[in-house]
């Protein structure tokens, strides 16, 4: 039965994508014109026609070259995270504590450079500023809500689990509306802050409730004798825990982190319904496109295709950290 | 923490009280609550005059004024533009959880389905389903919601030249059609005798197992269930001659009429929730079936039992103790992923009064609060269930 499965699934999926494809057009009925009956196969040359607005978004087109500095800079940050045994990793990590920053500056500009509406992002772009962004911030405060959840200080505690247990009994999606409708009113009067900046406190106030559960759990499966050695050296508070207790709870808590990131980055996709073009946002607003109407498949494909990609290869590291840690005991 | 330098003389008494551990957590306590009030009174005080400077007020009033537009879907409650916007609030709710329910029965299905095919020997069959599992659960499920949409839009043809079923069944891109029952007179017997039919099972299965505690000997209790179930009702229904007709929808104009349609919105999300929420339940059966020791199955062989009776009396009350937590917290996923109706056009609660009640009164404040108050009281109730069940599974320990 499976190999009848197999064999009604890939050879006409193959045939659509690849044998009866065309990649070279202006629109959808010069693509299909190529076929010998319209749609048999994959019109790529869509996607091929969209791809650098899939990257940039609305970017001004004189100053993409900043986007491409950011990119580069990124997988720059990423390597001293990945590679533990990169000499001088130290300052790599720095550095990449930093990049957000640099990326940020680069891409809205001022201070010298001409500066970008945030309106004008988009595309892959805007996905990973979401996605980065997000999980940049919401690690240390994350962190900290873990730390208020399970200190002894009733009233800090209350207000932490009050706050994790909210943002985490209600969808995205709503606080997402929060940000798009209401957020504005909570600034003192006259401030306006932009569109992107408001989804980004939302973005990592929920991407932190999240990560606090896990770090909590990661916390909560160390022995209570860790930190009462850590007391009887005569170490305060702070010192048990940033020498104790976090290195080994975070340790710990790796894989459930990274899985929280891959539930995150795809979370970032719900932007579209607030109106902000990520990578599904314009993907999904390019089908109303009346040259290209009609060709739903070839740019779902293409879009889950750059989600499976990033996210199977976090899975597979987190997959990979967990077997090394494992191996420590 | 005395230093050897006691001689010194004493230091004054709030040195002395900031040196104290309790006293000290006490200060800290207060000060967090003076800031957070701080923030929360500026919070309020920025939205009062904000709302002033453009002349809003802050009342839930308008949720009794009539709501102006109409909700294509209403399987529940009749809604129509003259009604309130509390009552599209309610077929809001109403239709959320029809979503949530319908999605959490398939995902079961599917999902205990697919983690015990992914156990399965057949090399082939278990990778076809972790590839399947590993595509679906790393790509948004927005996208897998706006990607069965789009196959009901684009794949299925127009009303017209809908695809039938013997003339009964019908698929376009409008949705399913499918008939729909008509009760006649008399149909009220057949539900009080389902009612009973109902109740004498309960009280058979209950003294069978009070049997089979005493004697060790066993009815095939599910069976025998299944037929006074079906039996009784289908007898009277013959008896009391009671009136059953189908309404079978037929193709007038441009437009289906008559029989019950299922609009292809709630279908594509329900669908996609479904299929994308069973691939996170496969891997929770996956390992909670893993984690049962095999001494477990080995042992009950040993002591005689048939496999099936293994599998369902040893492992699985075993596995479900490693399942449930997880499996609650996937539930609840799915009840606020189904929020994303948005998206397509699926009229729930976020649709009706955070989307369309929003736009038309203008009211965010309150129409959020409502949306979100709504939310956290599913969240509580989904828990609070979960928990309760947990502890009657727990392993009770010394």
């Amino acid at each position: 039965m499976s190999f009848w499965l197999l064999w009604t699934i890939i050879p006409p999926f193959f045939e659509w994508s690849v044998l009866n494809s065309i990649f070279t057009a202006d629109s959808r009925k010069e693509c299909w014109d190529q076929m010998s009956t319209p749609g048999v196969g994959a019109c790529w040359a869509f996607i091929n026609d969209r791809v650098s607005l899939f990257t940039y978004g609305f970017y001004p087109k004189p100053l993409r070259w900043r986007v491409d500095l950011s990119f580069v800079l990124l997988v720059l940050a990423v390597v001293p995270i990945l590679y533990e045994k990169l000499p001088y990793r130290k300052y790599g990590l720095l550095y990449s504590a930093v990049f957000p920053f640099i990326a940020g500056w680069l891409l809205i500009g001022g201070l010298g450079l001409e500066p970008v509406s945030t309106d004008q992002f988009g595309g892959i772009m805007l996905t990973l500023i979401l996605g980065i962004t997000g999980i940049t911030f919401s690690l240390p405060i994350g962190i900290a809500l873990a730390l208020g959840r399970l200190s002894n200080m009733p009233t800090l505690r209350m207000l932490c689990v009050l706050f994790i247990e909210f943002i985490r009994g209600v969808p995205l999606i709503t606080l997402l509306f929060v940000a798009s409708t209401m957020l504005n009113y909570f600034f003192p009067p006259g401030t306006v802050y932009a569109l992107l900046t408001r989804v980004l406190i939302i973005l990592t106030l929920f991407g932190s409730a999240y990560m606090a559960e896990v770090i909590r759990g990661g916390l909560q499966a160390i022995s209570k004798g860790q930190h009462e050695a850590g007391d009887s050296l005569g170490l305060t508070y702070w010192q048990a825990q940033r020498l104790i207790m976090l290195p080994q709870a975070l340790k710990i808590s790796i894989p459930g982190i990274v899985n929280t990131f891959i539930g995150f980055y795809k979370d970032t996709t719900l932007v579209l319904i607030i109106g902000m073009m990520d990578l599904l946002g314009l993907g999904y607003s390019s089908l109303g496109d009346i040259k290209w109407a009609g060709l739903a498949n070839e740019v779902y494909l293409t879009v889950a295709l750059f989600y499976f990609i990033c996210c199977f290869s976090m899975s597979r590291y987190s997959l990979y950290l967990e077997k090394k840690l494992h191996t420590g005991h | 923490m005395n230093s050897p330098s006691v001689t010194e003389s004493r230091p004054n008494l709030l040195i002395r009280l900031w040196r104290n551990k309790e006293y000290r957590s006490v200060f800290f306590q207060i000060l967090t609550m003076v800031i957070v009030f701080a923030i929360l009174g500026m919070i309020v005080s920025n939205v009062a005059t904000n709302l002033k400077t453009i002349g809003k007020d802050f009342s839930f009033g308008f949720l009794d004024s009539p709501a102006g537009y109409d909700i294509t879907f209403q399987p529940f409650i009749p809604f129509s533009p003259t009604d309130t916007h509390l009552r599209a609030a309610v077929v809001g709710v109403l239709n959320t959880l029809f979503v949530a329910v319908s999605g959490v029965i398939i995902a079961s299905i599917l999902g205990f389905t697919m983690g015990i095919l992914r156990l399965s020997n057949n090399w082939l069959i278990s990778r076809i389903v972790y590839v399947f599992l590993e595509f679906t659960r790393n790509v948004p499920v927005l996208l897998h919601i706006l990607f069965v949409h789009s196959i009901f839009l684009y794949v299925f043809p127009v009303p017209k030249r809908a695809i039938s079923i013997s003339d009964t069944f019908f698929f376009s891109n409008r949705g399913i059609l499918i008939p729909s029952p008509v009760f006649g007179d008399g149909f009220g017997y057949v539900w009080i005798v389902l009612l009973i039919a109902i109740a004498i099972v309960a009280v058979f299965v209950s003294w069978a197992h009070k049997i089979q505690d005493k004697t060790g000997k066993i009815y095939p209790v599910f069976k025998i269930s299944l037929a006074i179930l079906i039996c009784l009702p289908l007898f009277t229904f013959f008896v009391s001659g009671a009136h059953l007709s189908w309404e079978i929808p037929v193709l007038k104009g441009f437009n289906f009429k008559g029989g019950t349609s299922i609009k292809p919105e709630y279908i594509a999300l329900t669908f996609a929730l479904s299929y994308y929420t069973s691939c996170f339940i496969a891997e929770i059966v996956r390992g909670g079936i893993l984690a049962i020791s095999r001494g477990q199955t080995e042992a009950a062989h040993a002591l005689g039992l048939r496999p099936n009776r293994t599998l369902q009396l040893v492992v699985i009350p075993q596995a479900l103790r490693v399942i449930i937590p997880p499996l609650a917290s996937q539930y609840l996923n799915l009840t606020k992923n189904s929020s994303l109706a948005i998206a397509i056009g699926y009229m729930d609660v976020v649709a009706t009064i955070g989307g369309i009640s929003l736009m038309q009164t203008g009211k965010e404040m309150e129409t959020m609060i409502i949306v979100l108050l709504t939310y956290l009281f599913f969240s509580l109730i989904i828990s609070g269930f979960m928990n309760w069940f947990n502890r009657r599974m727990a392993l009770v320990e010394r």
